[in-house]
């Protein structure tokens, strides 16, 4: 099993959400972050004083899938969360031990 | 049955005391003056609760929201009382004032109206009853006191506050509007200093011990560095939006009855804010790149104060002229000038309410010559002549509020201190000062 953890622009969660329900995707976790990459962050201007914004709001998105379906979660997120542009964000694959499901006691891909 | 007797008692008093009292008070009271100056009063008290402090509110980091506004709830309730004990006194009352004559009195009123006594029911000034008169001039003491709050915003006690509004409200405040529209005998009243509705007396008053409380207090911690951001715009330009409806009731009932000369100011304030807001916007633009909400809110603001002064005499191209000046000129102020001498004046009220009023004050001296439209020179004055008197006017405010601004500041941070501590600080004052947080998201 693996979790794929993506991290992309805020307005691409409902592209990258639709995407993943047709590759068969049941559950994900959202999470609403703070970072930068090579995007860097932005300048804000209140009355001639400048900030700069070193971090720029992102979605973090996680899915715990099963090795078989992992490529085509990947490929889905990439594809629904690409705008070309630099910012689009990371995705992260990580080997995933154990997955139980709490109310029923279910482990393994049976979980996910 | 004692209520029962009471009431057919009152309607026989109602029904007979009416046309006595009525047939002694028709030929000066004049009901619509009344209404409007009634209208008016309230306006200016919507100024500064809920405007400015929404205003100010938006503007500073969230663990200070409630600090700003409470200050300004605070301000709207001790300078009432102030103003009913000794204030209006302070202000108004003409004991021992003579036209041409520079006395004690050309300074500051006497005592006679002390706890408003002799103030009745049937008390008239001009043509408005004397209670109207006394509160809309009362709404005038609380937004000025209120408007310096925003220098100091986020690094003031709460109770050093307190202590300089009284001291500032009793030598700075009721003189300078009684050296203004004391009347005859009042030393820039005789001067022939024009400031109809309060471009001296409140906002180069306000911009200037704003300055010097900010210079006496210092900056921030972290100021200019740290990042301190408006947390709600939205705020400031509501409450932006509410200063400019409330200050129809500033500058148009200013003139203290309903007609020609009050309509004017409210057509000249009008056009002055919208020129004000947009010649921010547009120097912003230029200089920045990009036109911003506060900016324009800012400019607005830069408006009204700079046309309050000449609200009563200038006409519409006179008010083009000082909305356009102002909206560049406090611009300017409160972005390059403030960054070039590094004071912190965290919401500018230096920058657009003593830039503002410094630039209408003068400009008030121009605008009233026939030649832009405006009501006319005095006899025996010349634009040159009324250009010089403004100046006059502006310079001694500045001297006169400056000075005992920063003596008054001093002093009270002897005894008390005028700053919270430095964990205070960085804790925000609302947790610190009132325990309590604006927001329970």
């Amino acid at each position: 099993m693996k979790l794929i953890t993506a991290i992309i622009k805020p307005f691409k969660l409902d592209d990258v959400r639709e995407s993943l329900s047709t590759v068969g995707v049941q559950g994900i976790t959202v999470t609403e972050v703070k970072g930068f990459g090579r995007q860097k962050g932005h300048t804000e201007l209140y009355r001639g004083a400048e900030y700069v914004v070193d971090f720029l709001p992102k979605v973090k998105i996680e899915i715990g899938v099963d090795d078989a379906v992992a490529e085509r979660v990947i490929d889905a997120i990439c594809k629904a969360a690409n705008t070309g542009k630099i910012g689009d964000g990371k995705i992260f694959v990580f080997d995933m031990e154990e997955a139980i499901r709490i109310r029923t006691g279910e482990t393994g891909a049976e979980a996910l | 049955m004692m209520i029962r007797t009471m009431q057919s008692a009152f309607l026989m008093a109602a029904l007979v005391c009416p046309t006595l009292a009525l047939a002694q008070e028709t030929s000066q009271l004049s009901a619509g003056d009344t209404a409007w100056m009634l209208t008016a009063t309230a306006l200016v008290l919507f100024m500064t609760i809920p405007g400015l402090s929404l205003f100010y509110a938006g503007m500073v980091r969230s663990k200070n929201v409630l600090s700003v506004m409470m200050q300004c709830f605070a301000m709207t309730s001790l300078m009432t009382v102030l103003w009913m004990v000794y204030g209006y006194s302070l202000a108004f009352d003409a004991t021992g004032m003579e036209a041409g004559v520079t006395n004690f009195h050309s300074f500051v009123g006497g005592f006679d109206k002390v706890f408003l006594s002799g103030m009745t029911v049937d008390s008239l000034s001009g043509t408005i009853p004397e209670s109207v008169f006394m509160t809309f001039q009362m709404t005038f003491a609380i937004i000025t006191p209120a408007l310096i709050v925003g220098a100091f915003a986020e690094r003031m006690k709460f109770s050093a506050m307190l202590v300089f509004m009284v001291l500032w409200f009793t030598l700075c405040y009721t003189p300078i509007a009684h050296m203004v529209w004391g009347g005859d005998g009042a030393l820039m009243w005789d001067w022939g200093v024009l400031d109809f509705a309060g471009g001296t007396v409140v906002h180069i008053n306000a911009g200037i011990a704003g300055l010097v409380a900010c210079l006496v207090i210092g900056k921030r911690r972290g100021f200019p560095s740290v990042a301190m951001t408006p947390h709600n715009l939205t705020f400031t330009l509501i409450g932006a939006s509410m200063l400019w409806v409330g200050w129809f009731g500033f500058n148009a009932g200013s003139e203290l009855a309903a007609d020609g000369t009050a309509g004017m100011a409210m057509a000249v304030t009008q056009i002055a804010t919208a020129t004000a807001a947009l010649s921010w916007m547009f120097s912003e633009w230029l200089s920045h790149g990009k036109p911003s909400a506060l900016g324009i809110a800012s400019g607005a603001v830069s408006g009204l104060v700079a046309i309050t002064p000449a609200s009563g005499t200038a006409g519409p191209m006179g008010a083009l002229l000082i909305g356009f000046a102002s909206g560049v000129l406090c611009f300017l102020a409160s972005t390059k000038l403030k960054r070039a001498l590094g004071y912190d004046d965290s919401l500018d009220v230096f920058g657009v309410h003593a830039v503002g009023g410094i630039v209408g004050a003068i400009l008030t001296g121009l605008c009233v010559d026939v030649s832009l439209g405006g009501a006319g020179l005095a006899d025996g004055m010349t634009i040159a002549s009324q250009l010089w008197v403004q100046c006059k006017g502006v310079i001694f405010t500045i001297a006169y509020t400056g000075i005992l601004s920063f003596i008054l500041l001093k002093l009270v941070d002897v005894i008390i201190g005028l700053r919270v501590s430095d964990e205070q600080e960085t804790q925000g004052l609302d947790i610190t000062l009132h325990n309590e947080r604006g927001y329970s998201l």
